[in-house]
């Protein structure tokens, strides 16, 4: 008889969504009986602003196999300016990790508003697809963090 | 030069509008001259050096020395004062503490370029035209001057002083040095598949020892406290623990750093690993060109740096992965 040793890939997402739009609009979802993959986890943030590039290396470390970060469309800031720096930011650092020989569907910003339940349930389908698709994280992984 | 600059220092010294003079003193070899200050014409007459090998960047000295009483003389080469100009703009730097003197520069020369040409026992080396005369214990070497020239060099902003007080022995040699296409590398590596750009990095940033002195060097790396030396943030300070802690690391560095790296280039001449890591920096300087228009850090002291800046129309994060389909 044959043990079957290899589990199933089970991707870990992070998803960092802004308390004023991209946060209530996964309520909206979860209210709304929309189904997204319970892969998603998500880390609310008060902007997308907030999000430090070093939280989304520290995610690839602790595990995660794609980053997600939502925030208010541009011109919705809570904060009027917060998501325009935010998008430069992240611009700038998933350009260096594709430079790095990252995948570059592993990261992804996406702009959700409060009343776009319907949204956050397809982009969260879409993107945990992709990284199925793309499988483990091995190229920004810690092995110190994996388990055994 | 030497002479010039050695002379106009001390005569500054004693008439006592400066205190201190920041520039460089011989090493105990022929070729590794190093930052110092010098507080009297003596000092200064003993061990004061100004030649092609010269190549650290004063301006981030000038933090630590504007912190003292009176004011500092320091010597900045050209691609120096934009460095310096930078630290203005960020307030670490006070310009009525100090007094430049713009030196000139003909470009600094990599001494591992010349012991990669296979000249061996270097004792000393004479930048005088076009030729290095090279000294060793084997006899006397030549080398074409181009040749031996620090990376840096090979893509020169020009010889063109942003800020100083006085300008010694520049605009002898106008011309700025070979102008290569700073980006041409950056592009070559683009280019390639993410598998082979992956091998690339992984094979250079599995070099190095974390001695962090590509921090310590760096004149935009100025941070009191460097978030790699906080005990509340659970990153290992040494080695190469893993692989993650070397991409973390040189990420989470030139991130820092982007949209006010001047790409002075002074991390990969001090990088005893010889990694590479002007091509971190210009990746981002590149992207920030393309994306949000051209932009060089110390150029100025009141433009925004582009990631204190935005504009309704910027381009979606998404064009990483649409850039990358092509």
């Amino acid at each position: 008889m044959q043990v079957e040793n290899k589990k199933e890939f089970q991707p870990k997402i992070v998803a960092f969504c802004c308390n004023w739009c991209s946060y209530a609009g996964a309520d909206l979802a979860g209210s709304s009986r929309l189904a997204y993959p319970a892969d998603v986890k998500i880390i609310r943030v008060p902007c997308s602003c907030r999000v430090n590039p070093m939280f989304i290396l520290r995610a690839f470390q602790r595990g995660a196999d794609g980053v997600i970060m939502c925030g208010c469309h541009p011109g919705d800031c809570h904060y009027t300016t917060g998501n325009y720096y935010a998008r430069r930011r992240m611009t700038l650092l998933f350009s260096m990790l594709d430079y790095l020989g990252v995948e570059h569907g592993r990261t992804r910003v996406e702009w959700v508003s409060a009343a776009e339940g319907v949204k956050f349930s397809t982009v969260m389908n879409e993107f945990v697809e992709k990284i199925y698709s793309l499988g483990e994280n091995v190229r920004l992984e810690d092995l110190r963090c994996k388990e055994s | 030069m030497q002479r010039e600059l050695m002379n106009r220092a001390k005569e500054l010294l004693i008439d006592e509008t400066v205190v201190r003079v920041l520039g460089w003193k011989k090493g105990d070899l022929g070729y590794n001259h190093e930052p110092a200050y010098f507080d009297s014409p003596e000092e200064l007459e003993e061990n004061f050096v100004y030649d092609a090998f010269c190549g650290a960047n004063l301006s981030k000295y000038m933090i630590e020395a504007g912190k003292q009483e009176g004011k500092t003389l320091v010597f900045l080469k050209p691609c120096d004062t934009y460095s310096f100009n930078q630290l203005l703009k960020e307030h670490r730097i006070k310009r009525e503490n100090t007094y430049i003197i713009g030196v000139g520069c003909r470009g600094n020369l990599d001494i591992d370029k010349i012991k990669a040409a296979g000249i061996k026992g270097i004792e000393s080396v004479d930048a005088d035209g076009d030729m290095l005369k090279v000294k060793t214990v084997y006899g006397e070497k030549e080398m074409p001057f181009e040749e031996a020239l620090l990376e840096r060099c090979l893509a020169c902003k020009g010889k063109t002083h942003m800020v100083y007080d006085e300008l010694i022995g520049a605009g002898e040699k106008e011309e700025a040095g070979p102008k290569g296409n700073r980006f041409d590398r950056v592009s070559e590596l683009e280019s390639l598949s993410p598998e082979e750009r992956f091998a690339f990095w992984r094979s250079e940033l599995s070099k190095c020892i974390r001695c962090n002195a590509c921090r310590n060097a760096c004149p935009a790396c100025s941070c009191l406290k460097c978030v790699f030396d906080s005990n509340q943030f659970d990153s290992n300070q040494k080695a190469n623990a893993d692989t993650f802690e070397e991409q973390m690391f040189h990420i989470i560095r030139a991130f820092h750093v982007a949209g006010r790296c001047t790409d002075c280039g002074e991390c990969s001449r001090v990088c005893p690993q010889g990694i590479p890591l002007h091509l971190l920096n210009r990746k981002f300087i590149k992207d920030i060109n393309t994306l949000y228009g051209e932009y060089q850090a110390g150029e100025d002291t009141d433009s925004l740096a582009p990631l204190t800046n935005y504009t309704f129309e910027d381009a979606e994060p998404g064009i990483v992965a649409e850039r990358g389909r092509k």
